[in-house]
């Protein structure tokens, strides 16, 4: 980068301490199964998955517990061998700590896998029949947006998409499972980014690693050597580097338009690893039901990585790894945008790729200030937005004035609030908002609905008064002239005896 | 008070090791060079000036504080009263009376801070506002400098004389020389019809180093500029506002003086001499009362130097820095409310980019 740029050029994103290492640096460590799972049936952008077995019911690793319902939607399979045990409700892992459905399976701890159906040759395949085998292998992006890939494949397909940007910047601090999985298993993320190039139709694929994980580089450099598509391209590490829209324009210097998709200009997002469980979805034919979970933060005791089943409680992936101290606060993801979480007895899901046990010191975010007007939010904003402003209008309750300022646009990233010199909770008053007007929205088109069906029932009962009136009118017209019929003939009659 | 587990509380979960009163601290680490070369310039009367001023200031928050029910401790010792103050005390003449700093103090903080509800409500730089309250109520007081009188040299008040000028005003016997500032000669000179080039052979003793008749913020402009440069260094202030404040006081002041240098001061002294460097680094910088985009600031900062510029040449006060960023603290939420940042996926107008392949 130039001078002129690094001093005119505003710099979006934040350096937030990333407490990656040691936990990225500690070797994978692999979770026996545990005696008990609990697969949630929402993992995923889209509809809940639909039970198709039946409680007592035998099931083997890896066998479909649920099928994918709706266009946007994905099944769920079981972590372990055992039994069907309830088809209930488990702890949600989000921050109100409501119950959401699930399927528990007790372990039989024998691990025995589904008879798999493996693919010698992906690119032999369809695109078509890739999207169909990743679809129902149920995989989503692993990355945190958890949208199903398959739709994701058929949408790049469609807009014929030149390149395939891989996101392996994971900018969050403390997370490392996608360096560890680079690092780790290089080849089947390479080959998984190859199978996605395949099914999307992609003609080259850049893949982004931000430049604090060096070995990922290497290995995953390496990896991509014989295959001249690939190409690994190091990015400053930065907060959200790992946000589709910061990527592309890093990788590509494309914008992605407001209000469109990142396949409008020509490119498509998968993470590293969804690539890597394509990659097993399509050459081992193995459903997702494991991930690479990051346990950090300061009461973890052996930080790390783990490569635990699907639908293991989060408390046990946390003894797994020892608690130095109670922990004062759990983060599901990262700091910046994890779910924060009341207890412990949730189940591990398909986005989840880190799980933070904060100590009191890590946790403590001092209390709200007075807003100074110092502008670091606005600096920090990687959309260009003024979040100072938005918060002001926000507060004072008038949220359509925050839409004036492009509100729909924020990401949630946190940036503005990680900046605040005053520790204003910046992303609690964009997420209240926007939460406020989807609710305004929603009555509004429920009273509009209302309104119509009282507008038509009032129109349907007008209707019907003035057809009975009609109908009324009309039976009396027709006795009338039935009348007039009956003397009229009576009429004639008297009329011809008169003549 | 922190967040214990049972609470829900929104991303993100880690936050800046930032704080308003780190901020506080490095304006005024980056203040402090400055004040201490003036202070040995003008000796005692003017730390104890500097101390009633910051003292009385911080009396006045209290009672604000206090009279609105809202936490005294905390906000009292964020740090913006005593910059608030500190930068007052620098625009004052040095040995000027105690209560010309008592009512700095208390009109800074009542009328331009907390009238408008207290830290980063405020429309007006309070510092600012208690300076023009000054020079408008006291003109004698606010405009009677004195030529430097370095601690220890001979004949300089030690600190219970010192306190005693403060107090009860300079002694007869005291043989303080006093003096106009540059920019006061200059304006009193034009006035008699006697032209620059012939009034400033006779023109108060000017020092590149500041040993020069004026305020404390005025005499050592260059320590200013140097303070100023750490706290862009440690990403406290941007440089839009300092170099566009400068640049729109130095280019007009070029132009007119090589057009006519018998009517119009040359762009060094310009620069160099009233409240420019401390009106340019640490005044108009002030977050409160300024634009919170660059492009803001760019416009926002070479308002404040042209309107110096402006009130010095053709106005009835020598000085204009105060009036000039007062009147454009009252632009900031205009230019606010036009210029904003171009948002990601849109143009400038705010409507979506065009898809491009």
């Amino acid at each position: 980068m130039g001078l002129f740029e690094k001093i005119f050029k505003p710099q979006w994103g934040v350096h937030p301490d990333d407490h990656k290492r040691p936990a990225a640096d500690a070797a994978l460590r692999f979770l026996p199964a545990p005696a008990q799972v609990h697969m949630p049936l929402h993992q995923h952008v889209g509809g809940a998955a639909r039970p198709v077995v039946a409680v007592g019911q035998k099931v083997l690793k890896g066998q479909i517990l649920a099928e994918a319902r709706g266009n946007i939607s994905a099944p769920i399979h079981s972590p372990v061998s055992g039994v069907v045990r309830a088809i209930g409700e488990v702890t949600a892992p989000h921050a109100s700590g409501l119950d959401f459905p699930a399927i528990t399976v007790d372990s039989d701890f024998a691990d025995k896998w589904i008879e798999l159906d493996a693919v010698a040759d992906p690119f032999s395949l369809a695109p078509e029949e890739i999207a169909r085998r990743t679809a129902a292998a149920g995989v989503v992006g692993l990355g945190g947006a958890t949208f199903p890939s398959a739709v994701k494949f058929s949408l790049g397909k469609r807009l014929a998409v030149g390149t395939l940007i891989v996101n392996g910047g994971e900018c969050e601090p403390y997370l490392s499972s996608d360096d560890r999985i680079m690092r780790d298993f290089a080849d089947q993320v390479v080959d998984g980014v190859r199978i996605v190039m395949h099914a999307i139709g992609a003609a080259e694929a850049l893949v982004g690693i931000e430049d604090n994980k060096p070995e990922a580089i290497a290995a995953m450099r390496k990896a991509a050597a014989p295959f001249p598509d690939v190409k690994i391209r190091p990015v400053p590490a930065r907060y959200p580097m790992g946000s589709d829209k910061q990527l592309i324009e890093t990788l590509t210097g494309k914008e992605v338009p407001a209000n469109a998709r990142a396949a409008e200009v020509g490119v498509l997002v998968h993470n590293v690893s969804t690539c890597a469980a394509v990659h097993k979805a399509i050459r081992l034919g193995q459903p997702l039901v494991e991930r690479i979970v990051t346990i950090n933060g300061g009461a973890v005791a052996n930080p790390g990585n783990i490569y635990a089943p699907l639908g293991t409680l989060v408390d046990e992936i946390l003894a797994f790894c020892g608690l130095r101290e109670a922990p004062a606060r759990l983060v599901l993801g990262g700091p910046m945008m994890g779910t924060h979480l009341k207890h412990g007895k949730v189940p591990l899901v398909k986005g989840a790729s880190g799980i933070l046990a904060f100590n009191a010191v890590e946790a403590e975010i001092p209390e709200a200030g007075p807003c100074i007007r110092c502008g670091s939010c606005t600096k920090a904003c990687p959309m260009g937005l003024l979040p100072l402003e938005m918060a002001a209008r926000i507060r004072s309750g008038h949220l359509e004035d925050a839409v004036e300022f492009n509100l729909t646009d924020c990401i949630s990233c946190g940036c503005c609030a990680y900046v605040c010199p005053s520790h204003i909770p910046l992303v609690q008053y964009f997420v209240h908002a926007k939460g406020e007007l989807e609710a305004e929205e929603r009555t509004k088109l429920r009273s509009e609905a209302a309104k119509r069906l009282t507008e038509a029932r009032s129109g349907r009962l007008e209707r019907e008064a003035k057809e009975k009136a009609e109908a009324a009118a009309r039976r009396k017209a027709e006795r009338e002239a039935a009348k007039a019929k009956a003397k009229a003939p009576a009429a004639k009659n008297t009329e011809e005896a008169s003549a | 008070m922190s967040h214990a587990i049972d609470i829900p509380v929104a991303a993100p979960h880690t936050t800046t090791s930032n704080s308003v009163g780190r901020v506080m601290t490095i304006v005024m680490m980056a203040l402090a060079p400055a004040t201490l070369f003036g202070f040995w310039l003008y000796g005692w009367p003017a730390v104890w000036l500097w101390a009633i001023t910051i003292a009385s200031a911080l009396l006045a928050e209290g009672f604000c504080l206090r009279l609105l029910k809202r936490p005294v401790v905390p906000v009292l010792f964020d740090g913006s009263a005593v910059l608030s103050a500190w930068l007052l005390a620098l625009s004052l003449p040095p040995w000027a009376p105690w209560w010309i700093g008592v009512f700095g103090g208390v009109v800074a903080m009542l009328l331009g801070k907390h009238a408008f509800g207290g830290l980063g409500q405020n429309l007006f730089n309070p510092a600012m506002v208690a300076r023009v309250a000054l020079l408008i109520s006291f003109p004698v007081q606010m405009t009677s400098w004195v030529s430097p009188l370095p601690l220890f040299s001979a004949g300089a008040p030690g600190p219970i004389d010192g306190l005693l000028i403060t107090l009860q005003g300079i002694p007869a016997s005291l043989d303080a020389v006093s003096s106009a500032s540059l920019l006061g000669f200059a304006k009193t000179e034009l006035s008699r019809g006697v032209d620059l080039v012939h009034a400033m052979g006779e023109a108060p003793a000017q020092s590149w180093f500041g040993s020069r008749a004026g305020s404390l913020g005025e005499t050592a402009a260059w320590l200013i500029a140097a303070g100023g440069i750490v706290m862009m260094g440690m990403r406290v202030i941007s440089w839009h506002i300092p170099v566009s404040m400068l640049v729109g006081v130095a280019v007009p002041a070029a132009i007119l003086n090589a057009v006519d240098p018998a009517h119009y001061l040359d762009a060094a002294t310009h620069v160099l001499s009233g409240g420019v460097m401390l009106g340019a680094f640490f005044i108009a910088t002030d977050y409160v009362t300024s634009p919170n985009t660059f492009r803001g600031q760019l416009i926002f900062g070479a308002g404040c130097g042209v309107l110096t510029y402006v009130i010095r040449t053709w106005a009835g006060y020598p000085e204009g820095v105060a009036f000039a960023v007062l009147l454009m603290n009252s632009l900031t939420p205009i230019i606010d409310s036009y210029v904003k940042p171009r948002v990601y996926g849109r143009n400038r107008k705010g409507s979506a980019l065009p898809a491009k392949k």
